[in-house]
């Protein structure tokens, strides 16, 4: 109960604070795997690479725990795209989750279009840990192809 | 309520430089739950530990984010911290904010405020992170290792050697693998039989290895410390316990001529009832069945069975299968050859006199078709000048396979070595692409081949193998000198690539691990855990990982030994507390979850009142098996079974701190 106070506080606070989502400066939520894209990340990382700082990492065990309702979720908390990558097709850690992973996107991406939702605003990119480089153009690309999108085009799940 | 501690680590310059940790220090104080923020130069220092600790205990702290490194660096360095204050290790969270924040990023206000709102998202996820305890698992202390090659035999020695028992399965009728078919080996030009048969009779000696031969291993459940092994005894028609192995069965037996030797590399011809070689081991013959005259005529030849002085050939007998408990498993499955045929240029399989590598082996063997004398397949005499092609196969991704066989050029000089040796006045010639001799002694080894046996070196590929007059035509490039060559040959042999054993992918499904494009087993990690498969208590070695010479086998069959005597050496094995759990009390007993578990993990459980009636059956996670990935949770329609550590609760919660 605490909890669900102490986040429509916040929830409203944070409102007025900073990062202000807007077409220019938008929020993107990456769903990542633990295996291979965080530890692709942490390679650009470790290698100094350098790319846009709109993006926020939440970490899962597997794309495979993805649930596409994180992804509507994000799109309510004013995210203006989303990203899930996982393990490429073979290389899962837990042998078969990005099989689930892909299978569920493809489904649900189809609804999420007819929620009428931009479908250019999510995005699904196999990354593995050594691809640091590839995290970073997919970032950055993905970043930019949303700067370029007209704002309102996400604001389908806010009310 | 939750007294949640946020430590923000500058790493020297490294996170400090970018990244205001001051600010994010102040901003933790005003997130609710936060009742205490620090800000430390190194927070994985020794004092930076203390001040950790000090922390949880004068401030009753329930829960720990530290803003630091990668979780991948030092997660369990806090964690382990934090237990020592009694704290659940699992109430350690970490925001990333080195390699993703301070390293990636250059704006510093931007970063920072990047890095608060990835310290926020820890403070909201550790707020709901409940106590996870490890899971102990009991140990069968019991090994099975699947292959009689080196690094099988390797690892079976090793294991026997720390007292456990082990049974050790090969699919041929005598242990030795590839090995045994070597001549003699690089670089130091051992035989390989005489130091390959005493550790094959050390396999049949040692009283704690239970060996099964001319077997497989037809089905595996289970999970580390107790999996349930199903082997397939094929019938040998032979009662092995009454062999004498004394060969007066496969000396009568009239089908010498019609059989290939496998062992021999379709060079010779075996009986029908045969061991494949004298030294095997176990020393009892196989019936096979499809070339037996008993079989296909109806039962009338009873040669063997009338030569065998303790009447020890049964054909009546069938296959068996043998059930068994272990604890770990060693898959050591080996290698095949690629098919030579694809490269129609050579002519291998037209012409008698091409060969591949495993095939000339047989022929420097003494043991061989030629008993060690170099004859020609074609007419059996010797030939005077060979030529070696390396990389068929291997290196050519549009044909073969992109990766090196990396045995290729070492047994290629090794050839090119013992034909000078023992045909005085011969002539060799190596068409390589490049020569790769990076162990010990075996750049001197080749460079000793070129320099004192004579072997010329042309650096090119081979266009076309064609016969004249008894001779194969040789015709290529030499890219050094720019020039044509053609050389008139008298045997060609093929270095060719190494491919996995023949029905490794389905050993693989069988044990749950992974391999790759290539059908090799892949590991844990590729540097770090050698010698552990993706799935716990199942461990690799040898060829059936990659191509890698005699030297690598036996260590990585030491290594999966060791590995296994480590677990071993405690009565319990603790996985990792983060795995499903099932909400008995809203779970439907639909299983979606069990169909979409790639683990087996999940089966039904009967819930009974007090007089022994099912009241309801559910979903039961076996905490052996689960690996916590989570593709059950998305799964459930009911909302019934989460991931510890990784809970609907705290991710919708993670997403809503980062709202705008």
């Amino acid at each position: 109960m605490e909890d669900k106070k102490e986040d429509k506080k916040r929830d409203k606070e944070e409102g007025s604070v900073k990062s202000d989502g807007s077409a220019g400066d938008p929020r993107i939520i990456a769903f990542v795997c633990n295996w291979c894209t965080y530890s692709g990340a942490d390679l650009a990382g470790t290698s100094r690479m350098k790319y846009s700082d709109n993006v926020r990492v939440i970490k899962l065990p597997c794309s495979g725990r993805i649930d596409p309702l994180f992804i509507v979720e994000a799109f309510k908390k004013g995210a203006k795209g989303v990203l899930i990558s996982g393990c490429h097709p073979g290389d899962c850690h837990y042998i078969s989750g990005n099989y689930h992973s892909r299978r569920k996107y493809a489904a649900f991406r189809d609804l999420l279009g007819f929620l009428g939702v931009d479908l250019s605003r999510v995005e699904f990119s196999w990354i593995s840990a050594s691809e640091g480089n590839k995290w970073v153009s997919v970032i950055n690309e993905f970043t930019a192809k949303i700067k370029s999108l007209k704002s309102s085009s996400s604001d389908i799940f806010k009310k | 309520m939750s007294r949640i501690g946020v430590f923000v680590c500058w790493c020297g310059s490294n996170i400090a430089g970018t990244v205001d940790v001051a600010k994010i220090t102040e901003e933790a104080k005003k997130v609710p739950g936060v009742v205490t923020a620090v800000d430390y130069k190194y927070m994985c220092s020794d004092p930076g530990q203390n001040s950790l600790r000090n922390m949880i205990r004068e401030q009753n702290l329930t829960g720990v984010v530290l803003a630091a490194c990668s979780p991948h660096m030092h997660e369990n360095t806090f964690r382990k911290a934090a237990v020592k204050e009694g704290l659940n290790p699992y109430f350690v969270e970490i925001a990333n904010i080195r390699e993703q924040v301070s390293w990636v990023h250059e704006d510093k206000e931007r970063a920072t405020q990047k890095a608060i709102d990835l310290m926020k998202m820890m403070v909201e996820k550790v707020k709901r992170d409940k106590p996870i305890e490890d899971v102990r698992v009991p140990l069968n202390k019991r090994a099975l290792v699947i292959g009689g090659g080196i690094s099988g035999i390797q690892a079976a020695l090793d294991i026997a050697s720390g007292g456990v028992e082990v049974l050790l399965v090969e699919k041929e009728p005598s242990i030795g693998g590839r090995m045994i078919q070597l001549d003699e080996t690089f670089p130091t030009l051992d035989c390989s039989s005489c130091i390959m048969t005493p550790k094959m009779v050390e396999v049949n000696q040692n009283p704690n290895i239970k060996l099964y031969t001319y077997s497989e291993v037809e089905d595996v459940s289970g999970y580390i410390g107790n999996f349930k092994v199903k082997i397939r005894k094929k019938t040998k028609s032979v009662i092995e316990k009454d062999c004498t192995g004394c060969g007066e069965c496969w000396n009568v037996c009239p089908m010498h001529k019609n059989v290939k030797s496998e062992f021999n590399m379709n060079l010779s011809e075996r009986t029908a009832i045969y061991v494949p070689f004298p030294q095997a081991v176990p020393l009892v013959p196989v019936l096979d069945r499809s070339a037996c005259l008993h079989f296909k005529k109806g039962g009338k030849c009873v040669k063997c069975y009338e030569a065998c002085g303790p009447k020890c050939i049964d054909f009546d007998m069938k296959d068996e299968i043998v059930e068994e408990t272990v604890g770990a498993i060693v898959a050591a499955t080996g290698y095949d050859l690629m098919d030579n045929s694809i490269y129609g240029e050579y002519g291998y399989g037209k012409y008698k006199d091409v060969v591949s590598g495993l095939q000339f082996e047989r022929l420097l063997s003494a043991s061989g078709p030629t008993e060690g004398v170099i004859k020609r397949p074609s007419d059996g005499t010797t030939p005077q000048t060979i030529v070696f092609i390396q990389c068929v196969g291997s290196r050519d991704p549009e044909k073969g396979v992109p990766y090196c066989s990396k045995v290729c050029c070492m047994y290629t000089a090794k050839h090119a070595k013992l034909f000078a040796h023992k045909v005085h006045g011969s002539q060799s010639y190596v068409f390589y692409i490049d020569i790769r001799a990076t162990s010990k002694g075996y750049e001197e080894f080749v460079r000793g081949v070129m320099e004192q046996d004579g072997a010329i070196y042309l650096r090119g590929r081979v266009s076309k193998i064609y016969e004249d007059g008894g001779k194969l035509i040789v015709k290529g490039a030499d890219t050094l000198s720019g020039n044509q060559v053609e050389i008139a040959a008298d045997m060609v042999v093929l270095a060719t690539g190494v491919i996995p054993k023949n029905g490794a992918g389905k050993v693989a499904q069988m044990l749950g691990i992974s391999y790759d494009k290539y059908g090799f087993f892949t590991e844990s990690h590729p540097k770090l855990r050698p010698a552990e498969s993706s799935t716990a208590g199942i461990f690799l070695a040898g060829m059936a990982q990659g191509p890698r010479d005699i030297p690598e086998s036996v260590v990585s069959g030491s290594a999966a030994a060791s590995k296994i005597l480590g677990l071993f050496s405690k009565n319990e094995y603790e996985v990792e507390g983060t795995i499903a759990s099932v909400n008995e009390a809203t779970c439907v007993a639909c299983f979606y979850c069990q169909r979409v578990c790639g683990f087996n993990a999940i089966g039904p459980k009967e819930i009974k009142d007090r007089s022994g009636k099912i009241i309801k059956v559910v979903a039961n996670v076996n905490p052996g098996l689960c690996t916590g990935c989570g593709a059950c949770v998305n799964a459930c329609f009911s909302k019934s079974i989460d991931v510890k550590g990784f809970t609907d609760d705290q991710i919708y919660a993670e997403i809503r701190s980062l709202a705008i």
